[in-house]
């Protein structure tokens, strides 16, 4: 079996001290490996959010250690996580963090320009994940004139521009309606299936969570079970 | 991010609030305008004065004049001498007048390498041909001053002849024709002498003066012409009164620097003689000026801090609203170094735009002023009320750009240190 992409130990975060501390995850293991779906899914204020910071490397953990690709990421310099980050991860958020007045083009086409491409490939790449995404006769538009579902398709066009090997996405499809929820789901699930990407999702949504290769379910900070999809 | 991305991004990023942005940059625009204003008057004047100075064309002459020592340095009225009285010399005969003992004196004194007394003549009238006369004064500041010249050249200091450098005005009176041809014509000078009887001598017209400071105190002859002049005029006067010069011009070694200058000006005002050079003695007006500009300076850098503080409050709101964004491009990869940068350049691009266009604005106000003061002050020709030099427009506008930078640190700064995390759950 091949050595698992992101592997997590003991981990702790309290967030506050003293008195005020609140112990946010209280331990947790976990073996991520290539490829693999993986939703996380637990009541409000579980710990689901601050899990998945952790693992993108958003976030120092209290203690406890997260393993990615074999190097123990609190080993990392500021300059290697913000390369990581740019060059490994994409990020879908349930709020959608476009630039309402920039361009589409642009808003898909920041994580490359934080990586320092030069402006015609951008262009390039940004064009060809926007048709990937049926949005290519919108590159143009501002980001504020595009429906939800378009927003959340330019989100993820945005996620999977840097090639990244783990897309976290934390409710995906909180703020959209069911069909085109559903929509957002297949493109995600068809980029784990074709491309091999990883995906870490939070959610609520128990549908959604069984369509991923693993459920954590999360409770009070720690792992209270974990379902394997048949 | 590259460094040119990041100056586009924060050029775009500074006029998303438009209005917002354009209110903080019509402040810097006042400030800017009123600095580049007033100093662009200094730098007119200044000009003015320094291209007389260099006109002129003689920096080893100091004039020398006998220092009242009765006088108290720090301006109040002089003690009453009764010995004063009994100064030699007919009545209304000055104690600060140079007499031939005092040439000596100044010749000896250190550094001195040539005394000259300065001759006073002056003169009845001048008269070309069998025309008009006309009054005219006979003035050298200095031994060997040049002049702006219309025509013809300069005097020959060691000609043998007597030779005179008009005033252009006086063309057409004298009816000496164009300044080329006035140039070779020779032209008649009369005195009144010690005895009362008016004598004339001749000269040679050799150079016309355009009009400017200098040339306004009139012709400009050579030694052997005032010579000629002053010995007619002292033509029965009592030899005791002959020998009084008003001033006389000390050659130096301007070479040696200012400080040599300086310790030669200390040698004698303890031998009991004023010395100034031409550039001392406009050297008062211009720093005169230079104080006036430095207060009106001090109001528009005042201005410019407020409109530094505005710069503040416009980023702190611009942090505000893209919290978000910011976190964002953080949780991308994006470094808190480059974040500063976005944010303080988008500052400097405020007072680039601001200074810019004030700048501009007050060479384009220079200019309309310059016309209209070019009639009111039309005998001061060669003066262009307000210039602008290069380097105080580069400075002003760099020293804006700096400004902004430094207002914009504060704001940069927190958006640098801003957490993804909180500004990703930020409401
Ligand atoms: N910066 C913080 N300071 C203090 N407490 C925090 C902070 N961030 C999160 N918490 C607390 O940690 C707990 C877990 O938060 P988290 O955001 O991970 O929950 P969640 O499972 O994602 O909930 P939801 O489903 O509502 O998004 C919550 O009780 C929250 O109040
Ligand atoms: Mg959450």
């Amino acid at each position: 079996m091949a050595p698992p992409l992101i592997s997590v130990h003991d981990l702790h975060k309290t967030y506050g001290s003293g008195p005020g501390a609140f112990e946010a995850l209280k331990g947790l293991d976990l073996d991520i490996a290539q490829g693999e779906s993986l939703a996380i899914v637990g009541k409000s204020g579980s710990g689901k959010s601050t899990l998945m910071h952790l693992l993108a490397l958003l976030d120092r953990p209290t203690s406890g250690s997260i393993t990615l690709d074999g190097t123990d990421t609190s080993r990392l310099s500021a300059k290697q996580l913000n390369r990581t980050r740019n060059g490994a991860f994409g990020f879908v958020f349930q709020q959608f963090f476009l630039n309402a007045q920039a361009s589409v083009l642009d808003n898909v086409t920041l994580p490359l320009k934080i990586a320092g491409v030069p402006r015609r490939e951008r262009t390039a790449r940004g064009l060809a994940a926007l048709a990937q995404l049926e949005l290519d006769d919108k590159a143009g538009n501002r980001a504020n004139d595009l429906s939800g579902g378009q927003k959340q398709r330019v989100v993820i066009a945005r996620a999977l521009i840097n090639r990244p090997r783990v897309i976290f996405a934390d409710e995906p499809t909180g703020n959209l309606d069911t069909a085109t929820g559903a929509v957002v789901e297949d493109i995600l699930f068809d980029l784990n299936e074709r491309q091999g990407i990883n995906l870490v999702v939070v959610t609520h949504d128990e549908e959604l969570a069984s369509r991923c290769d693993r459920s954590l379910y999360i409770r009070d900070g720690r792992i209270a079970r974990a379902e394997v999809a048949a | 991010m590259r460094a040119a991305d990041v100056v586009t991004s924060a050029f775009r990023n500074a006029f998303r609030s438009r209005l917002r942005t354009s209110l903080t940059v019509l402040a810097i625009f006042i400030g800017a305008f009123t600095l580049s204003l007033t100093n662009g008057l200094g730098t007119g004047i200044n000009r003015y004065i320094d291209d007389t100075v260099a006109s002129v064309g003689v920096d080893d002459v100091m004039t020398v004049t006998k220092a009242d020592e009765d006088a108290p340095a720090d301006g109040g009225p002089a003690e009453y001498d009764p010995n004063r009285i009994a100064a030699d010399g007919p009545p209304g005969t000055t104690t600060t007048a140079l007499t031939d003992d005092d040439i000596e004196t100044i010749a000896d004194v250190d550094g001195v390498q040539a005394v000259e007394p300065v001759k006073e003549v002056s003169t009845d009238y001048v008269q070309h041909g069998d025309g008009d006369r006309y009054q005219l004064s006979v003035s050298q500041f200095v031994p060997g001053m040049k002049v702006e010249l219309a025509a013809g050249a300069q005097v020959d200091l060691d000609a043998a002849d007597p030779q005179v450098v008009l005033p252009e005005s006086y063309l057409e009176p004298l009816a000496l024709g164009s300044a080329a041809d006035a140039v070779g014509q020779t032209v008649v000078l009369a005195v009144t002498d010690g005895t009362g009887t008016q004598v004339t001598t001749e000269a040679e017209v050799v150079g016309i003066a355009e009009p400017g400071v200098i040339s306004m105190a009139g012709a400009v002859p050579n030694d052997a012409l005032a010579q000629t002049l002053h010995d007619l005029q002292a033509e029965g006067v009592p030899a005791a009164q002959a020998a009084r010069y008003a001033q006389a011009s000390v050659t130096f070694d301007a070479a040696a620097g200012e400080e040599a200058t300086e310790a030669l000006r200390d040698r004698l005002a303890d031998a009991g003689y004023t010395a100034s050079t031409l550039q001392d003695q406009l050297g008062t007006i211009t720093s005169v000026i230079d104080a006036i500009v430095l207060v009106l300076n001090g109001f528009a850098v005042i201005a410019l801090v407020a409109a530094g503080i505005g710069i503040v409050n416009t980023l702190f709101m611009a942090v505000q609203e893209r919290t978000r964004e910011v976190g964002l491009m953080k949780a991308m990869g994006l470094s808190s170094a480059r974040v500063f940068a976005l944010f303080s350049i988008e500052a400097v691009v405020i007072g680039l735009v601001g200074s810019a266009l004030g700048v501009l604005a007050a060479i384009g106000v220079g200019q309309l002023v310059g016309g209209v003061a070019g009639d009111l002050l039309a005998n001061l020709p060669g003066l262009t009320l307000i210039a602008f030099d290069p380097v105080t427009v580069a400075a002003v506008v760099l020293g804006v750009m700096a400004i902004a930078f430094l207002a914009g640190t504060l704001p940069a700064l927190r958006a640098a240190r801003q957490d993804p995390i909180s500004s990703l759950r930020y409401e």
